[in-house]
């Protein structure tokens, strides 16, 4: 039952996804480029979003624990340092020159395009990266693969 | 290329990602970050953690398949940069992600959403390159 719970919040963030336009790489190429082709729309799906979590992470929270699970995990982190402002704009310029943003390449992974296929391999190469770059462990499926 | 404006669908589908993050919230206690659900279901040593990423993954991959049952046609797509450009920005966006901790979705929505002066710095970064990059790309570069 949870997990068909937890199926059908997916569906519904990936219907999101299709229906705002964030699912098209050429729309979201399109928002960045204010002196060419722009299209203002996305700042729109960030203020839907904006306007149905604001109000409800709020209300949620006043809950003691989520149906599932004992208690609400927060992102504890609250330092701002080099590595969340290097990484986000590191973000924002391979964004830049894709057009996919990971919320919008899982489901564009419907779609059945090989190129979808090929940004999310990009993708993922790109996390185990940065875990190596970073000193954590790897994905526990390569380390397998890659032991002698 | 360009593409119509469509304040109307793009904020009833942002509110429809506000909603799911929301609901995720009420039933994991989690947040919605694409890059923490991806990374989590393929990373995680603890089962329990990896089924409810994975069940998660599921429905946004069938989302286009039901899109078009209900709407007779699948959302509009295209890609108008080369496969090179996929290949190197879904590099640069992996890296980017794992080391600012968080995306669009994770970042931009719900950290957003609870007002985390962390997450309000991640979006304007990487709005801001964002624009940067697409300037330089297409305006100077002309490509």
């Amino acid at each position: 039952m949870r997990l068909l719970i937890l199926f059908a919040i997916g569906l519904i963030f990936g219907f999101g996804i299709s229906l705002s336009g964030m699912i098209n790489p050429a729309k979201v190429l399109n928002f960045f480029d204010i002196f060419g082709t722009w299209d203002p729309s996305l700042a729109f799906v960030m203020a839907g979003a904006l306007a149905v979590t604001i109000p409800g992470y709020f209300l949620v929270q006043k809950r003691g624990s989520p149906l599932f699970g004992d208690s609400f995990h927060m992102p504890a982190n609250r330092k701002i340092d080099k590595r969340l402002v290097i990484g986000s704009a590191m973000f924002g310029i391979g964004w830049g020159i894709a057009g996919f943003c990971p919320g919008a390449a899982v489901p564009a992974l419907g779609l059945l395009n090989g190129q979808v296929i090929l940004f999310l391999a990009a993708l993922v190469t790109g996390i185990g990266c940065a875990r190596i770059a970073t000193g954590e462990t790897l994905y526990p499926a390569v380390k397998l693969f890659l032991k002698p | 290329m360009s593409t119509d404006f469509t304040p109307l669908f793009s904020f009833t589908g942002g509110a429809l990602i506000g909603l799911a993050a929301v609901l995720l919230m009420t039933v994991q206690g989690r947040v919605f970050g694409a890059t923490g659900i991806l990374a989590g279901a393929i990373s995680s040593k603890d089962k329990q953690e990896t089924i409810w990423r994975v069940c998660l993954i599921a429905g946004m991959v069938s989302a286009p398949i039901v899109f078009q049952w209900i709407t007779g046609a699948f959302p509009e797509f295209s890609i108008p940069v080369t496969t090179p450009s996929l290949i190197i920005g879904g590099l640069i966006v992996g890296f980017g992600v794992h080391l600012g901790s968080g995306c669009t979705s994770g970042h931009g929505i719900c950290g957003n959403a609870r007002l985390s002066p962390r997450s309000m710095i991640a979006t304007l970064t990487f709005m801001i390159t964002g624009f940067i990059a697409v300037f330089v790309i297409r305006h100077l570069f002309g490509v």
